[in-house]
């Protein structure tokens, strides 16, 4: 379980007409209790969902209040924190760290399969699971858009996460790859938490969260909260003077 | 412009990536590989004239043969390498002899070529382990040896992404008109660059690797 206890964002800011630094908040205060197995959170580009994602695995950490995994403090027990929750970024170039699948895989597996064949042959099988299995020994920067985000999601589920959170993932994939990507998670047995700006994907999810301007503006079942946002960004784009 | 050329992906770098196999080469131990690298290197600086320079060469491409690596895995990044052993041997056979200019071309091209040889025949994941306990003794000055070991592991996967983002602001200058102007080039892709430092280190963060 997710507790968000009335958790704050803030940073220092430089001032555009070059006077001081001040503080602005990013986001907050936030307090929620996430239990529902599939959550999507949308909301406008710099609402402060990234921030709100990041916060659930000590990424980003409270600058008052407190974010709590399973009654673990992201603040006080970050390195179990982000044992118990993976994280997957919308593009997969920067979370992909070795030369090869198998060899990446691998790496998330050091800490929980001590010995290399074994690791080995874990990586190779949490491959097989993403139906990567064929390139596991293809360079990385071989494979296409979708095969990455698939492979960033199989380095980050070999560890076996409690609670999954992902920035945009399909954000950079065709619509077939975005199709078998949001498969792939909905049939994930783990809590997934999904920041997204696909709303038929977030219609599907057990909660929306709506975020702007830093606040949770709304948060409820699909359909009332993303009809909250439709409205919302309506009148923001009137505002600009869209049509 | 290559007309009715196909296409060939970029370049990912002179270091070559696992290539798996079952040669004795393959099944060494990467700790015997890196040290024999070491030792390759270390002798190669000995001047010993341009003979055994060549058969130095040799013997790293006979062993290339023995572990069954592609031709074009191992020349591929090559071009590059050639031009700066032409250079560095053009400049030493004038300053010093042509025999010394022959000696030192060929010594470079045999160290690049042992370097690749290693890493085609090497998981990354032993090469990190062999890192990780080289390096073991760092612990006691504050550095942890695993993360020595990363270090070793992000810079060859940095490599092709260096390439691909300097190519994408290179075809950016280009359709901007700019294709001229390296500052349209070096700007955006060492932003570019900074930014994707940022995010791998979040990432890192959030796989847990630095904890």
């Amino acid at each position: 379980m997710i507790e968000l206890d009335a958790a704050e964002v803030t940073a220092w800011s430089p001032d555009p007409a070059g006077g001081r630094e001040h503080v602005v908040r990013l986001l907050g205060p936030v307090t929620l209790r996430l239990v529902e197995r599939r959550v999507a959170v949308v909301g406008a580009n710099g609402s402060g969902k990234s921030t709100l994602a990041r916060l659930l695995n000590g990424l980003v950490l409270p600058s008052a209040g407190h974010v709590r995994v399973d009654g673990l403090d992201t603040a006080r027990d970050g390195a179990a924190v982000r044992r118990r929750v993976g994280f997957v970024f919308t593009d997969p170039d920067a979370q992909l760290v070795m030369p090869t699948p198998v060899e990446d895989v691998a790496l998330s597996l050091r800490r929980h399969v001590p010995d290399a064949a074994q690791r080995a042959a874990a990586a190779t099988a949490a491959l097989a699971r993403m139906g990567l299995a064929d390139h596991a020994h293809v360079p990385v920067h071989a494979l296409s858009g979708g095969q990455r985000q698939l492979l960033a999601l199989a380095a980050v589920l070999a560890t076996e996460p409690a609670v999954l959170v992902c920035d945009e993932p399909t954000t950079l994939l065709d619509l077939r790859w975005r199709t078998h990507v949001d498969a792939l998670l909905a049939s994930l047995p783990q809590q997934v938490v999904v920041v997204t700006h696909d709303l038929e994907a977030a219609a599907r999810a057990d909660r929306v969260l709506v975020v702007d301007d830093g606040r949770v503006v709304a948060d409820g079942p699909p359909p009332a909260a993303l009809g909250h946002y439709r409205a919302l960004m309506g009148a923001r784009a009137a505002d600009v003077g869209v049509p | 412009m290559s007309a009715g050329r196909p296409l060939r992906a970029p370049w990912a770098g002179p270091l070559g990536l696992h290539h798996p196999g079952t040669s004795a080469i393959h099944r060494a131990p990467a700790g015997l590989k890196l040290a024999l690298l070491a030792v390759t290197g270390a002798v190669l600086v000995v001047p010993t004239g341009p003979v055994v320079a060549g058969v130095g060469l040799l013997v790293v491409v006979a062993l290339g043969a023995v572990a069954r690596i592609p031709v074009r895995t191992s020349t591929r990044g090559l071009v590059p390498v050639l031009l700066a052993a032409a250079a560095l041997g053009g400049y030493q056979a004038w300053a010093r002899g042509a025999a010394h200019g022959a000696e030192v071309a060929l010594d470079l091209l045999t160290l690049v070529l042992a370097g690749t040889l290693v890493t085609t025949t090497t998981r990354a994941d032993d090469l990190l382990a062999v890192v990780a306990r080289a390096v073991r003794p760092l612990r006691h000055v504050g550095l942890p040896p695993e993360t020595v070991a990363l270090t070793v592991g992000l810079f060859l996967r940095t490599v092709p992404v260096v390439v691909r983002v300097t190519d994408e602001a290179r075809d950016a200058a280009r359709a901007r008109g700019l294709g001229r102007d390296p500052r349209a080039v070096v700007v955006p892709a060492a932003v570019r660059m900074v930014g994707h430092a940022r995010a791998t280190g979040d990432a890192l963060a959030a796989r847990g690797l630095g904890d």
